[in-house]
């Protein structure tokens, strides 16, 4: 991998004291991210997706993040937060391509069905909005997929199914993956390589 | 027919019903007699001063002294409609925006339509220029308050939708349109029912004051008229330049909500 260009570079990469953290992400690689609570694992996939100001820089296919317009850069770089947010009435309102047939396959992949998607969201599980979150994420094609604990209310078969899709999303378009996660046991089977953070913020290599 | 002078015998007569309200209210322990007072009282002494104010102005017709009230306004409707917001842009951001928005809004609309459509001779005449100013003022005012209000509050509670959009490349303009639009209609509610109601259920203050002054019915509709479209013109202005200012504060130009921007009022 070390001749291939990393799809996302983050350097020197700190916000409110926490990081600085340095990683090169290659395409289809799985980087797992871990801590205590409150050491600042979201705050740093806020900033790589340039939710809040922070200090270092990050950049896709070698191009910093300042030639991207804010919106295209996340669009291209996706941040699943820990609870996504609804605002409209159904999931397919949320959809930037209700229609797509890839979706589909998707909402199989993930144990959904069609239907659940024109069903309001009040009706729906925790667990099914967080998979249809993941939709809704994937649907937008990005090329950077930064996850907050996307399997936090899932049963085994969906965080299996959740890892699954990940993976084949990943290798199929060479996207590379910053997975947030708790569990060791999920951190061994989707990343390639980790990083944690100690209780004050500092990035420590754990393997 | 002749307007008939109030002597201040005949206040006092007036003022009895506000005792006697505020006596009855304080032996039913309701606990809004002083508050009562002091409000009557306030509003006697303050309009006494205006009265004073502008007499002298009127007698005086001087473009400064004129222009210097209406700045004065201008300045207080502005820090009336920074003060009731309950998170308030830090940084006199929230003054600013308010009272540049009446600005553009509640002062062109009054030069225009005393120029354009009254036409008096000069623009400036204080007994036409001081009540149209001070009408449009506090409606714009009170529609710049409500919607700022709204959006900040709105931006507040759903921060976490606004960031969602934005997280799956919306801009900030296209993340925070609902909450643009629920500030919008805030601001211009007010005044629409007004101009739905007007003359049904409600006689408007202006026109039953010219009635009373000795002018036509049909003079004082006139006026009415011309009015209510005046505030409602200044008042949609004024609301969508303040939410515009607004809603780009609390956003950077990355395109990233920035809630440190507001502030909870301590009240």
């Amino acid at each position: 991998m070390a001749s291939t260009r990393p799809r996302l570079l983050l350097r020197g990469l700190s916000i409110g004291g926490i990081g600085p953290l340095d990683a090169a992400i290659a395409p289809g690689e799985c980087l797992a991210l871990s801590g205590p609570s409150g050491a600042g694992k979201t705050r740093l996939l806020r900033a790589i997706a340039d939710l809040d100001p922070h200090g270092g820089e990050c950049r896709l296919d070698d191009r910093p993040a300042a030639v991207f317009a804010a919106p295209a850069w996340r669009r291209a770089v996706a941040y699943l937060p820990a609870e996504p947010a609804w605002w409209a009435d159904t999931p397919r309102d949320h959809l930037r391509t209700p229609d797509a047939p890839a979706g589909h396959d998707r909402l199989a992949a993930l144990d959904l069905e069609t239907a659940m998607l024109d069903r309001p969201l009040t009706q729906l599980s925790s667990g099914q909005r967080q998979r249809l979150a993941l939709l809704r994420l994937l649907d937008g094609q990005p090329q950077v997929l930064l996850l907050d604990e996307p399997t936090a209310n899932l049963d085994a078969d969906n965080i299996a199914r959740v890892e699954a899709l990940v993976a084949d999303y990943c290798a199929e378009r060479d996207a590379a993956c910053v997975w947030v996660s708790h569990d060791p046991g999920q951190r061994r089977r989707v990343a390639h390589r980790q990083l944690a953070l100690d209780g004050r913020g500092r990035v420590t290599t754990c393997n | 027919m002749q307007l008939i002078s109030l002597s201040f015998a005949d206040l006092a007569l007036a003022a009895i019903g506000v005792i006697a309200l505020a006596v009855t209210t304080a032996m039913l322990r309701l606990g809004v007699a002083r508050t009562l007072v002091v409000a009557a009282i306030r509003t006697a002494a303050q309009l006494c001063l205006v009265g004073l104010i502008l007499e002298a102005v009127f007698a005086e017709r001087a473009f400064v002294w004129i222009a210097l009230i209406a700045l004065t306004m201008l300045l207080l409707a502005g820090r009336e409609a920074a003060a009731r917001q309950t998170r308030r842009f830090t940084g006199g951001y929230g003054f600013a925006a308010g009272t540049i928005s009446m600005f553009l809004s509640a002062f062109v609309t009054t030069v225009l339509t005393l120029v354009v459509v009254i036409r008096v001779e000069p623009w400036y005449t204080p007994q036409y220029a001081i009540p149209l100013l001070g009408m449009l003022l506090g409606n714009t005012m009170t529609g710049i308050a409500l919607a700022l209000d709204r959006l900040t509050q709105n931006a507040w509670r759903e921060a976490a939708v606004i960031e969602a959009r934005l997280a799956l490349g919306a801009t900030a303009g296209q993340a925070v349109a609902d909450i643009r639009r629920e500030a919008m209609r805030a601001g211009m509610i007010p005044m629409i029912n007004a101009m739905a109601a007007a003359g049904i259920i409600s006689l408007p203050g202006m026109m039953t004051g010219q009635i009373l002054a000795g002018s036509s019915p049909w003079e004082a509709v006139k006026y009415q008229i011309l009015i209510m479209f005046l505030i409602a013109a200044g008042t949609g202005f004024g609301t969508l330049s303040a939410v515009t200012l607004g809603a780009r504060r609390l956003f950077d130009d990355r395109h990233r909500l920035r809630l440190e921007r507001l502030r909870r009022a301590t009240s």
